[in-house]
């Protein structure tokens, strides 16, 4: 091999992995922003679950809800994305408020099987009640930008994923705050502690968890829209998947723990994501659950969770 | 999504074949008109009653009525010429529900009750297989206008249903037709194949692809899957833009597809794509929107606007009968399911089902409306495919591929 052509094999070589890092940094790009979405879905698990201890199965149909409610503000009514996500969000809030007043309070202290089996019939009413209403066939959002790639530095980022990384930093700082520095925030932590005694020292156990339900559906709902406009479809079950991957993020990150809930989210989306870019794509769905299961078996209190004995 | 999976179940590849949006709305019509089947008067030498087995009512009543109408109307224009040998066509059209079980008992009563000579089958595949036992038991040959299942005509041991025959071609032709498309008319040379994993159809297709675009000395650069009900195709397709095809095949079906094409488009993969009848729905334009829809193509049946001279006059004589109705995929195959018929019962020069059955399997160079074809062993029709080309969200005819 001469100087010439051993050369020119490593300039090919060099262009080779040039392409490779760009598919991967286009790929991580990807995976946080499916893993957004999962974070902010699974916020809503897990600040339920912490405070009722309540696996609220119905909230990916909350989550479905916002995103038809997007769609029709978007489209129908000419709103803008910003106003649509607001109106999205309001509406999930009072949406979930009435699920758990209508549903959830009367069970509050029969069995938590009860009340899980409950979730599921929710679930399943919300569903079927929107197809009733509007037949099962998707919708279409509409596109949100004309020119929709900026290219930095050689990668082509999408401008709906920079909106939705946007969106959801927004709205985890927003909810960080309101649980560590407002009042309802503490009245929030105090009832996830021990509901009991927080009665005891004068805090509304209902309203809080009515306002705990809200903020949870709210972020839903705003999760809802991001997901139409970055997926472009919504349709009345689509909250199934999504909704049952937020709970392995919600697990694996720790059930109860709000941080926690954020970083499975990202993992989850970007480990999915890998898992296509590998040329797996058919065990996408298999890989969250298979990390579900393992999260089970060796660290059943999560990343963030610590090893709390049962209470008795 | 307990409506789509039915589709897909009971009749997965014809839900492809509806060929016009609005057609699915506006073929309802007429369904009431079944022919009463105690046709008294008329002794049977006088007619030769071919029997119509549709779905008239029920979840695909539009493909069964869209056949119909095809039917009839190629069942007037042979008898106001004369009929067959001097003898009419009588067609007895029966409501099959959409279901399986009475598309059976439906097929008993043709040919027990109404003595019919043959038969058109049901639209769907799956109520066409529910039919094809009693046919082959009762030796009365059935024609499926729009039954593009391969296992109809052969088993999946490989033989043959002695009289099982249709008009339309088989799924995994499409596939076939897509790949001398992208490298004749497109110049593609390494192309990627993004494939329904969960349907036998895609698949079918898919196989059917790569062995032609393989043996036309294209390169597969890139094969990937996806499983029915995904919303994320984004990561794949990242994979499939990072082996830089010129060409992505993606069998499929539209609402699927809708999002493929839209997120491939956003992802910057500029390259034609192709499909089959699977995208043939608004609901396609409507989801991948007009815009990434353009520079893509699909293989059907037929299209109202192939300017060819027997298209044409069928389509002026459809819109005269049917009230200006432009005629889709389904009526053009209804259409040509009788002429099939009818010129395999004159070369039978007979009524009888063995005859009949012979004829049709010596079919050779028919002309119909959906193209010129000869059945092949396999009773399954060899015949020209349609490519049509999205231009704006609307399709338009581009050119005809010869198997």
């Amino acid at each position: 091999m001469g100087a010439s052509e051993f050369a020119l094999f490593f300039s090919v070589k060099e262009a080779v992995k040039g392409v490779k890092v760009m598919e991967w940094i286009q790929q991580l790009i990807n995976g946080v922003s499916l893993g957004s979405i999962y974070a902010l879905i699974a916020l809503g698990y897990t600040m339920v679950y912490g405070i009722i201890k309540l696996i609220n199965f119905a909230h990916g149909d909350v989550f479905m809800i916002g995103g038809f409610i997007g769609f029709y503000a978007m489209v129908r009514w000419d709103m803008g994305f910003i106003p649509a996500l607001l109106l999205a969000m309001i509406l999930c809030a009072v949406f979930g408020v009435i699920i758990e007043r209508v549903a959830y309070k009367r069970l509050r202290n029969s069995t938590r099987i009860a009340a899980l089996i409950t979730a599921i019939g929710v679930s399943l009413l919300i569903e079927y009640t929107v197809v009733f209403f509007r037949g099962a066939q998707p919708e279409g959002y509409p596109d949100l930008f004309v020119e929709k790639n900026i290219t930095i530095l050689g990668v082509q980022i999408s401008k709906t994923s920079i909106l939705i990384l946007a969106v959801s930093i927004v709205l985890m700082l927003l909810l960080q705050f309101i649980v560590q520095k407002t009042k309802i925030g503490k009245a929030m932590r105090a009832v996830s502690h021990d509901a009991d005694a927080a009665r005891l020292m004068g805090i509304n156990v209902d309203n809080t968890i009515s306002a705990t339900f809200a903020i949870g559906s709210a972020l839903a709902g705003a999760a809802g829209v991001i997901f139409g406009v970055y997926y472009t479809k919504v349709d009345p079950f689509m909250g199934i998947i999504p909704g049952l991957k937020a709970f392995v993020a919600a697990v694996l990150g720790g059930i109860g723990i709000i941080p926690g809930a954020m970083v499975g989210g990202m993992l989850l989306g970007v480990v999915e994501t890998f898992v296509s870019a590998l040329g797996f794509s058919l065990w996408r769905d298999a890989a969250a659950f298979i990390i579900l299961i393992l999260i089970l078996i060796f660290r059943p209190e999560g990343i963030f969770g610590k090893n709390t004995r049962e209470k008795v | 999504m307990a409506e789509s999976n039915k589709f897909k179940k009971v009749g997965s590849v014809f839900l492809a074949t509806s060929l016009l949006a609005g057609v699915l709305a506006g073929c309802g019509t007429g369904d009431g008109k079944e022919s009463n089947s105690s046709s008294g008067g008329k002794s049977d030498s006088d007619t030769i009653k071919i029997g119509a087995n549709l779905e008239l009512s029920g979840p695909v009543a539009s493909y069964g009525s869209s056949i119909g109408q095809g039917a009839e109307l190629a069942v007037k224009e042979i008898n106001d010429a004369g009929g067959i040998d001097g003898k009419k066509i009588e067609l007895i059209k029966v409501d099959n529900k959409s279901e399986n079980a009475e598309s059976a008992s439906q097929a008993m009563k043709l040919i027990t009750q109404d003595k019919v000579v043959a038969m058109l089958s049901p639209a769907t595949s799956g109520n066409t297989i529910a039919t094809v036992q009693i046919a082959n038991e009762n030796k009365i040959p059935i024609v499926g206008a729009a039954a593009t299942a391969p296992n109809i005509t052969v088993n999946e041991d490989g033989s043959i249903n002695e009289y099982a025959f249709r008009t339309c071609f088989i799924d995994p032709f499409q596939g076939t037709v897509a790949a001398n498309f992208a490298v004749d008319e497109l110049d593609a040379k390494n192309v990627a194949i993004f494939a329904d994993n969960a349907s036998d159809y895609a698949k079918g297709l898919a196989a059917a692809f790569k062995e032609t675009i393989e043996e036309k000395g294209g390169k597969v650069v890139g094969e990937e899957a996806y499983v029915a009900k995904d919303t994320d195709f984004k990561t794949t397709l990242t994979r499939i833009k990072a082996s830089n095809p010129d060409f992505v095949f993606i069998p499929g079906y539209y609402e699927e597809v809708g999002l493929i094409i839209k997120q491939a488009r956003e992802l910057g993969i500029d390259v034609p794509l192709m499909g089959a009848d699977g995208w043939d729905s608004p609901k396609l334009v409507e989801l991948a929107g007009a815009k990434a829809l353009d520079n893509t193509y699909i293989t059907n049946h037929y299209s109202a606007e192939d300017p060819e001279e027997k298209i044409q006059s069928f389509v002026a004589a459809f819109k005269k009968e049917f009230s200006d109705k432009s005629p889709d995929a389904f009526n053009a195959l209804g259409y040509d399911s009788i002429y099939f018929l009818k010129d395999a019962i004159e070369r039978a020069g007979s009524t009888d089902g063995d005859k009949i059955q012979q004829a049709l399997a010596d079919t050779k160079d028919l002309t119909v409306v959906t193209g010129k074809f000869t059945v092949d062993k396999n009773h399954n029709p060899v015949k020209t495919a349609t490519v049509l080309e999205y231009v704006d969200g609307k399709q338009k005819f581009n050119s005809k591929v010869n198997p």
